[in-house]
């Protein structure tokens, strides 16, 4: 972590230096002026219905709602977000003038939205700025006139108040943004399918489906080279969307990645920071929107992670694993690891489980969780804690099982890796050995 | 302190079956619906997933489900004269503690009660004559079977009952229950699997000429999705079912079925570990204007509603309509007064058997795992030269192999401590098998429930106070049935039978095989003998609705939860389609 003042130092440098085409190419907003720069959003009267509806499907994709509430009202702010370099809360976005947005006008918006230049300055890129920076003009005009129609509500929020030196400081974030920030909106690519287009348009903009699912540099910043190859969260992973058929989408069919978004899924369910996604955002998509994103993932080309050798299962470890496999998981997940359908994923081939990466798995086994609850299947099964139960030799190997199983393969977990996670899950220590 | 909340259209006083149920219904209709829950919520992979389910210690021998009698309990006597004392176990009936209620920790037999069971009293005058129901206190429900298949079908679709229909709109079919009464349609879900004892009661009552079928079942048999959208998985047969939760979806409850829709409707508000105290009268004396509740703070509130559901368990919904004054309390020197008569509870009687050289493999169970011969249950045999009405069903259960509770199922002679103990354990285990009779019970003038004189609960009001021993018909019956029992268990081939008939003795609320007890606020026509009316409506405030095995005025020889489901969700659509446009009575008396 030290490495971080030096770099982050350095960035404020650069910010301080930050002259010439390169830094105007970086943080102008021109392209912005489309959007009025007179009216204030609590001066804005009767918007076009037809607009606020468009605007709140747009706010759908965003999925604002999400990060922008925390029990003082939706939109409201105040919904921590841990970052490597400090807690950030979210903005008041409501048209309160004190403290919300209600004083900005819509070039204000657009500016903060697509460019990253909010009314207190720069904004940190956990706002994702970097992905709505493609959202169209039109898309934007309909936003604001959404945002019109939120209720008002007075709540301060000290957005960056529990951010470390020298993070607190917006100016580096204009360094960052030199850095880091492709400031252009949308383009097609030639030669794809209108479908493919508004796919594209979907995962890159609104939905902002890399700030998850890339990978980031040590600076926060998303790896161009492996979009949507898969990226550590911390305390959850999202895994690789592109047509690796080992850990990817490869062999996921373009309906199962629909219904998934739509409905949380069925053999293979959405948890974690992915249910919140599809709960607030993804089942609100129309089937047409969901099919174009399902049908541009699937052009992705492949990662280049490789299917290891399986784990022997004649082991003294592995036969230990599929003892307290039957014992303790098979009763939702399957003597097969087939699942129960809408209830408890299947785990036979199911490539979100290979990957090197078995933050997911561990964390679950862990703590818990919960499926995603939607208006098509409310279910929300859970998945109980097994942190009581077993130390992290045990569910390092139950792991390994079920990871090198039913013509799985992944590499074997350590379980100093668990032991890790529980720590800084807060998990507590499992019940001594009987 | 004090605080009175918003108006609620409809408040409900418990979220078990019968609340979530009316609740489901209610807020799908558009109402806004408040429910309280004295228990605190519970939910499957929180409270009992797999790995902590099967804890028999905790829930089955320590009781961890269920409502702690620290809280709350009931006074006991076997007939008037006699002091009650506090009952100091739940043995006999099961408190429920939690939201879900009993509906989390039930077993899961999910009969419907026999089209003679609503009419007992017509039936009986009819075929036996007037002379028959000398000193029994029968009287029709008010509905017929047929009035009440459709919501029975409807708690069927939403809990993905598993079983084979026996008749099919008339239409009789041998791998079902051939003496039920007609269904519109099959079970969502196809029954269980036999156990090796299964089989083997199934092939010896088939053989003497019975009519041996699965018992339908809420530990559901494969996945289901419900016509609420939830989905379930299928029963492991774990053999942790009663008194536990389920751990994998598997058991029809409310968390299983229902309360995933609800939580999520925005015009369902839920208060837990908020106890009702009792309903508070309007000034007109017809109405009621909604609940007085205290928190677990200890602070007391008022919830003001249109109308009221009192849905918890069946004593507490007598017990709160005593709390409330609404109707007359029965008595039993003159018969008159409604609320308290016809308790009844349920005349059972167990024969063990053991299989020398046999391996039953008890492990493997569920709480409704059982095949069941009716042949000689309610009106379905020939009571012309019998003494008796009534009758039981006869099963040959695989509920469960639990460890600790099983231990005293050992042969006659074997000693009860120590190695020899052990031995005779690790051999009687794996060859024990039981049939149980599940019996219908009549009510009588002298069996009631009323407000205890001494004993107050934790919040100075006075414990609930029951009266009750068998009666002479139902003595008879078990008598009768527990040798029907003896005959098929000695055809199996088992030796050194263990026979149990509860009716040998006094009740008594620890030795007790059955936890289905009933009564108190009876439903029917007749307003002089019911306290509610055929839609569960009090006949004295017309906008209480009192709803449970409570409006039971005679016990079926099966278990009760489906028939409460039917009534709830039969009650709560004349609510929500018929009451809300135009409160008032529903029927006239």
């Amino acid at each position: 972590m030290t490495n971080w003042k030096h770099i982050a130092g350095g960035v404020v440098a650069l910010a301080v230096l930050g002259a010439g085409g390169w830094a105007y190419a970086k943080l102008n907003t021109a392209r912005s002026a489309v959007a009025d720069d007179r009216v204030a959003l609590a001066d804005v009267k009767n918007p076009e219905p037809a607009a606020i509806a468009r605007g709140e499907y747009v706010m759908r994709t965003g999925d604002c709602v999400a990060c922008h509430t925390a029990g003082k009202g939706p939109f409201a702010g105040g919904h921590e977000i841990a970052t490597p370099f400090g807690t950030l809360l979210s903005s008041n976005i409501t048209p309160d003038r004190r403290t919300g947005i209600g004083a900005m006008t819509e070039r204000e918006f657009f500016d903060a939205m697509r460019h990253g230049q909010g009314s207190k300055g720069f904004l940190y890129p956990a706002m994702p700025y970097t992905a709505y920076a493609k959202l169209t003009d039109q898309d934007m005009h309909d936003l604001w006139a959404y945002m019109a129609t939120v209720e008002p509500v007075e709540n301060p929020v000290n957005e960056n108040g529990g951010m470390r030196f020298p993070f607190n400081v917006r100016l580096a974030m204009a360094g960052w943004n030199l850095l880091f920030f492709d400031n252009s909106g949308f383009e097609e690519t030639a030669g794809q399918s209108p479908q493919w287009q508004r796919g594209k348009y979907l995962v890159d903009g609104g939905t902002h489906c890399s700030v998850c699912h890339s990978p980031r540099n040590l600076l926060g910043a998303e790896v161009a080279s492996r979009y949507l190859q898969g990226g550590n969260l911390g305390f959850w992973y999202a895994p690789d969307l592109t047509g690796n058929p080992h850990a990817g989408q490869g062999k996921t069919p373009a309906e199962s990645l629909v219904e998934y978004l739509k409905t949380g899924g069925k053999t293979s369910l959405a948890s974690g920071p992915m249910a919140e996604a599809v709960e607030h955002s993804f089942q609100y998509l129309t089937d047409a929107d969901l099919r174009a994103i399902a049908v541009y993932l699937k052009t992705l080309p492949a990662s280049g992670v490789t299917r290891p050798a399986p784990l022997p299962a004649e082991s003294p470890a592995m036969q230990r694993g599929a003892l307290r496999y039957e014992v303790n998981c098979s009763a939702c997940h399957g003597v097969a690891g087939e699942g129960m359908g809408n209830v408890a994923p299947a785990f036979a081939g199911n490539p979100a489980l290979q990957s090197d990466d078995a933050t997911n798995p561990i964390h679950l086994m862990l703590v818990g969780g919960r499926a995603a609850a939607t208006h098509d299947k409310p279910t929300g099964a859970g998945m109980p804690s097994f942190a009581w139960k077993m130390d992290d030799r045990q569910i390092a190997e139950t792991l390994d099982y079920i990871r090198n199983t039913w013509g799985n393969a992944a590499r074997p977990v350590d379980p100093a890796e668990v032991a890790r996670l529980r720590e800084r899950l807060g998990a507590g220590k499992n019940l001594p050995a009987n | 302190m004090s605080q009175t909340r918003k108006k609620a259209d409809v408040v409900i006083v418990g979220l078990g079956w019968a609340g979530s149920l009316m609740a489901e219904e209610l807020t799908r209709a558009g109402l806004n619906v408040v429910a309280i829950e004295r228990g605190a919520w519970r939910d499957t992979s929180t409270d009992f997933p797999p790995a902590v389910d099967t804890d028999e210690l905790r829930w089955h021998t320590r009781r961890q489900l269920l409502q702690p009698m620290s809280v709350e309990t009931m006074t006991f006597r076997n007939r008037d004269g006699q002091d009650a004392a506090p009952v100091r176990n739940w043995s006999a009936f099961q408190f429920g503690w939690n939201v879900g209620g009993a509906g989390t920790h039930w077993a899961g037999m999910s009969w419907r009660f026999s089209p003679w069971d609503f009419q007992v009293a017509t039936q009986t005058r009819e075929r036996y004559g007037a002379a028959r129901m000398a000193g029994l206190q029968l009287q029709d429900w008010g509905v017929t079977y047929e009035d009440m298949e459709p919501f029975y079908d409807r708690f069927e679709r939403i809990a993905g009952t598993s079983g084979a229909a026996g008749n099919l709109a008339g239409r009789i079919k041998a791998e079902g229950n051939v003496f039920e009464g007609a269904r519109v349609r099959d079970y969502p879900t196809p029954p269980l699997k036999d156990t090796h004892w299964m089989s083997k009661y199934r092939q010896t009552t088939a053989g003497m000429g019975y009519h041996p079928f699965t018992v339908p079942s809420a530990n559901i048999s494969q996945a289901y999705v419900n016509p609420l959208d939830v989905a379930m998985g299928p029963c492991t047969y774990c053999g942790f079912c009663d008194f536990h939760g389920c751990g994998n979806f598997s058991k029809s409850s409310p968390q299983a079925c229902i309360l995933p829709v609800l939580m999520r409707r925005p015009n369902f508000t839920l208060l837990t570990e908020t106890e009702v105290l009792h309903a508070v009268k309007h000034r007109d004396g017809k109405t009621v204007t909604g609940v007085k509740f205290i928190t677990k703070e200890g602070v007391e509130g008022f919830q003001p509603a249109d109308i009221v559901c009192i849905t918890a368990y069946q004593m507490d919904n007598v017990r709160l309509m005593l709390l409330s004054q609404v109707g007359q309390a029965y008595d039993p020197g003159t018969g008159r007064g409604t609320v308290g008569r016809n308790y009844n509870y349920q005349t059972c009687s167990t024969v063990t058997g053991f299989f020398d050289g046999e391996h039953m493999n008890p492990f493997i169970g569920t709480g409704a795992l059982a095949v069941q011969i009716d042949d000689f249950n309610g009106d379905n045999f020939d009571h012309g030269h019998l003494g008796f009405i009534g009758g039981a069903g006869i099963m040959g259960f695989s509920t469960n192999g639990r460890p600790i509770q099983n231990m005293n199922t050992l042969r006659p002679g074997t000693k009860r401590w120590g190695s020899a103990w052990k031995a005779g354990y690790a051999r009687d285990y794996q060859t024990a098998s039981t049939i149980f009779c599940q019996g219908t019970s009549m009510p009588v003038r002298e069996a009631y429930l009323d407000l205890d004189p001494a004993y107050k609960d934790r919040h100075g009001q006075p414990l609930l106070r029951m009266t009750f021993d068998w009666n002479r018909n139902d003595i008879d019956m078990a008598n009768y049935v527990t040798e029907r029992a003896i005959d098929i268990m000695k055809a199996t081939g088992a030796k050194d039978l263990l026979v149990d008939n509860q009716t040998e003795r006094s009740w008594n609320p620890y030795m007790q095989h059955s936890s289905h007890t009933i009564g108190g606020a009876v439903m029917g026509a007749d307003p002089t003998t019911s306290a509610v009316n055929p839609w569960l409506q009090s006949w004295d405030a017309h906008n209480l609705f009192v709803v449970g095995a409570s409006a039971f005025p005679n016990n079926g020889g099966y278990n009760p939860t489906l028939t409460v489901g039917a009534l709830a969700i039969r009650a709560a659509q004349a609510i929500h389609r018929t009451y809300v446009r135009n409160p008032g009575p529903l029927v006239r008396g």
